[in-house]
């Protein structure tokens, strides 16, 4: 149950996306959200679809992940999309009372549909091909700047990581604690939303408990290590760009070209 | 190595003053030892393994670890690469969502060069018998096999000793197997120091030397074989000893031709048969 979440879960591979620099696909990921929000047409959009289908397909992973994926932030999707048709403004094609559907309504439905479909897909790319702790890595050292503003950079990267650590075994205790709750007559699958709720607080409670005695337990086992803050230390695994990475920029230059172009030249196309 | 001076030490917050959890412990750990440390609940045995690295300060009297007193700030980080510590649950010291990076975790601390955390991250593994399981996550592994990634964590900082507080109460008899055999290689193949807190007496037979607490004291302290001895005694402190020998001690006591102590199943089971042979002939 809990445990199928795939939004962000690391699929090992050695494709040429996988072997990607984590900064690299951090800046790309950044690039990529931006040509999404700067594709004015249709056709800008239809290239920044195909580029992120293309990053997809070498990514190697099975389509039905992302598939998978999609499938959480679905409702959203549609929401938004449904939402946006009543916002447009242009050719009248239907009303009733305040509501109206205008033809600029639908495009617009359709577009921001595709627009966070894309987004989301490309995200998952990062996540799918990047270790949680080569991401965390790479965060801690394009937020290295920050440290000029007393951003505590160092400290907010181990606290992903152990976050990240943490989230299996915290799940696994959960189901564990739902358990032992149930094998006393917990109730927990019937009733409203509100009862199910307030069914939940025998769950949190020794949860949170435990996650504190967690926390200690690591805590010491944190100084028996000798940590001591980011200061000093060094790190077995070294990022660094390769061939690959220019590549990948070269590409993200190419599409970016690409969306500006198709906005120029096709801004006669509708929208 | 490690010496205990005359060590009393008060948790915060007890409420009587006269609560000590240590009442006066005086120990010396020597070079290269195996030292069990037994005792049953509230001895206060994990209470003294935190002091080893100084995790918890003495409240009175001194831990000396290779001349360096705990206390002194300054040689903090020095005893903590010295003496290093695993602990009771698994789960809760691995840091890092994958075994090597988790292994690498103390020596990134120390300030290695990369190259060399490389190096004796592998070697580390190797000698926990974990190299295979290098880019596992920590979550898909058995508590044994968890618990010898903590342990290869601490050896990558090479240290000199190791303290292991019951690392093996959470874990199946095949997890505390393995990692038993995983500490004695330890002390025989590299030389380095093993303190066990345990309350497994089969464990402790295993030692070069047990020290039995009770009550914040030390109770015993000699070879498994002087002090499974006094069988009479450690009954009376509600402390147990090895099933083997309390099978012979009890035989004995029905009148029964057993050697003095047996420690473990072999010993037991050689003078059983010497036994049943010889009232058979």
């Amino acid at each position: 149950m809990v445990r199928d979440i795939t939004l962000g879960q690391f699929m090992p591979g050695r494709s040429l996306i996988h072997r990607l620099d984590a900064r690299s696909k951090i800046m790309f990921l950044i690039a990529y959200i931006v040509f999404i929000f700067v594709a004015k047409n249709y056709m800008a959009l239809l290239l920044v679809t195909l580029a992120s289908m293309l990053v997809v397909l070498m990514t190697k992973i099975r389509f039905s992940m992302y598939l998978k994926s999609m499938k959480v932030i679905l409702f959203v999707v549609i929401l938004t999309g449904i939402l946006n048709i009543f916002y447009g403004t242009g050719n009248v094609l239907w009303e009733w009372g305040i509501i109206k559907i205008t033809d600029g309504g639908i495009h617009n439905a359709i577009f921001v549909t595709i627009r966070i479909a894309t987004l989301v897909l490309i995200s998952s790319v990062l996540t799918f091909t990047t270790s949680p702790s080569d991401l965390t890595d790479a965060m801690e050292r394009l937020m290295k700047p920050l440290t000029f503003f007393h951003v505590k950079v160092h400290e907010i990267a181990m606290m992903m990581t152990i976050a990240l650590r943490f989230i299996p075994v915290l799940l696994e205790e959960t189901d564990k604690i739902m358990n032992a709750q149930k094998a006393r007559g917990a109730d927990m699958e019937s009733g409203g939303i509100i009862k199910r709720i307030k069914a939940l607080i025998p769950v949190l409670i020794p949860l949170f408990v435990s996650s504190f005695r967690r926390a200690n337990d690591l805590a010491m086992a944190m100084e028996c290590r000798c940590y001591n803050g980011g200061k000093g230390r060094t790190r077995m695994k070294q990022l660094h760009f390769s061939v690959i990475d220019l590549l990948g920029l070269i590409f993200s230059l190419i599409v970016f070209a690409g969306v500006i172009l198709c906005n120029i030249y096709f801004s006669s196309v509708i929208r | 190595m490690i010496e205990v001076k005359d060590v009393y030490f008060q948790y915060d917050g007890i409420e009587e003053e006269k609560q000590f959890a240590l009442n006066g412990v005086n120990m010396t750990i020597k070079d290269g030892e195996f030292v069990a440390i037994v005792g049953h609940n509230g001895s206060g045995k994990s209470t003294l393994a935190k002091h080893f690295n100084s995790i918890y300060l003495p409240t009175t009297g001194d831990v000396i670890v290779d001349g360096m007193n705990t206390k002194d700030d300054d040689w903090l980080f020095e005893i903590r690469k010295k003496v290093g510590l695993v602990l009771q649950n698994p789960d809760n010291q691995i840091v890092a969502g994958i075994v090597e990076e988790d292994v690498a975790f103390g020596c990134e601390n120390l300030g290695v060069p990369p190259q060399e955390i490389r190096q004796r991250v592998d070697e580390a593994l190797k000698a926990v018998d974990m190299y295979d399981y290098r880019t596992h996550s920590p979550d898909k592994l058995s508590g044994g096999q968890k618990q010898r990634v903590a342990i290869a964590g601490i050896i990558a900082m090479e240290p000199e000793c190791i303290v292991l507080d019951e690392p093996t109460a959470m874990l199946d008899p095949q997890g505390r197997q393995e990692v038993i055999s995983t500490v004695r290689k330890l002390n025989q193949e590299r030389g380095i120091t093993i303190i066990l807190i345990t309350h497994y007496m089969e464990e402790a037979v295993l030692a070069d030397r047990v020290i039995m607490m009770d009550s914040g004291k030390v109770l015993t302290d000699g070879t498994p074989r002087e002090v499974f001895a006094q069988v009479e005694m450690l009954k009376k402190h509600r402390l147990d000893v090895p099933q083997a020998t309390e099978l012979c001690y009890r035989l004995k006591g029905c009148g029964y031709e057993v050697p003095e102590c047996v420690l473990n199943e072999e010993e037991c089971a050689k003078a059983l048969i010497k036994l049943l042979k010889g009232s058979a002939g």
